[in-house]
């Protein structure tokens, strides 16, 4: 080991940072362009649900467990039971079907 | 009148605090689950315990640390750290951007870094989707919660390595993705837009997973480029109507 891991973490901490703190500081008035409005306005939407599937599939011990939790995730978000509520029931959902599985 | 509207907002932050501490439960649990695994990762690498806290309480990155930590595995130069990190996290500049325009131009610099110091793929969705006017103690309430326990999973992970029960590691895991399904679903009952594009995120996220050739690709970096290719053809298909009220609906 030639590299200094307090220099590597030094290096990751700082250019982490600017990218999330210099769009929060530079950009300090309303958007007017309606498009990138727009493209802001679903980028949160695709991201999650991008990192949600199939990710959610290799999470766990079983596919077949989080496919389970994957549904029933669905179903309770759906009808609004708050996001606590839903991570609660997925996990017990896992932790349920793995038991049979 | 603006003295009044303050003191209004002084009454409300604990409140606004203890929401966000609320929604941050799930998210630190999942924090520490997938830290956990993380911190394994940090151990072969050749971190140890204080440096693996110290790393992951002041990145707050999944993806990135992951990269990060195979970066100072592979004793490569700072340069490559510099880039791997840039790549790993270039969703978290798409997120801001989308964040600045939340946030009123009025907020001060010092909640701006704070609350750009913890932009994660939770904290941003939370963050976005609350309802109603925007208030940083909201955030604030969940990241007291999930940072700690985003360090502490990474450092138990390097200190404990596999004594966590498995099948407990396993339950925990997809705490995080039910909250990301609690926070992009219940929107869909309202716009079909989102429904729509939703599904279509869930579709091409599968292909580009499935495609053998794209399996060299980073899961950050199919972020990415599924973040730009399905958000830029919603907002060319379905744009918003009007300026500035959508983010409320959310």
């Amino acid at each position: 080991m030639t590299h200094n891991i307090y220099i590597y973490i030094a290096i990751m901490v700082g250019v982490t940072f600017l990218i999330r703190v210099l769009p929060l500081t530079l950009i300090r008035k309303q958007i007017k362009n309606r498009f990138l409005q727009s493209f802001l306005y679903y980028v949160p939407y695709v991201t999650l649900a991008v990192m949600t599937f199939p990710a959610i599939l290799e999470a766990t011990q079983s596919p077949i467990s989080a496919a389970i939790a994957l549904v029933i995730g669905l179903v309770a978000a759906w009808f609004n039971l708050g996001l606590f509520k839903v991570a609660a029931i997925c996990c017990a959902v896992v932790l349920i079907t793995e038991f049979f599985i | 009148m603006k003295r009044k509207n303050k003191n209004k907002l002084n009454t409300n932050n604990t409140n606004v605090f203890k929401e966000g501490m609320k929604d941050g439960i799930p998210i630190a649990l999942g924090y520490l689950a997938v830290s956990f695994s993380l911190g394994i990762s940090a151990r072969s690498a050749g971190l140890n315990a204080f440096q693996g806290f110290i790393a992951s309480f002041f990145t707050n990155a999944s993806a990135g640390e992951y990269a990060a930590f195979t970066v100072i595995a592979a004793d490569a130069p700072y340069f490559e750290m510099l880039v791997v990190t840039l790549i790993a996290n270039a969703r978290y500049l798409l997120m801001s951007c989308a964040l600045s325009q939340k946030i009123p131009s009025e907020l001060p610099w010092y909640h701006r870094l704070l609350i750009g110091f913890d932009v994660t793929d939770e904290l941003f969705g939370i963050t976005i989707n609350r309802p109603g006017k925007f208030n940083p103690y909201y955030t604030y309430g969940a990241m007291i919660l999930a940072t700690p326990c985003w360090a502490t999973g990474t450092m138990l992970g390097i200190i404990a390595g596999n004594i966590m029960p498995a099948r407990l590691v396993s339950a925990l895991s997809v705490a995080l993705y039910g909250m990301f399904l609690a926070i992009i679903i219940p929107p869909c009952r309202k716009n079909k837009a989102v429904a729509l594009v939703i599904m279509v995120s869930f579709a091409l996220s599968y292909l580009m997973y499935s495609l053998p050739f794209l399996s060299a690709m980073s899961s950050g970096t199919k972020t990415i480029v599924l973040t730009i290719i399905i958000s830029s053809a919603a907002a060319l298909l379905f744009p918003i109507k009007k300026e500035g009220t959508e983010q409320n609906d959310a």
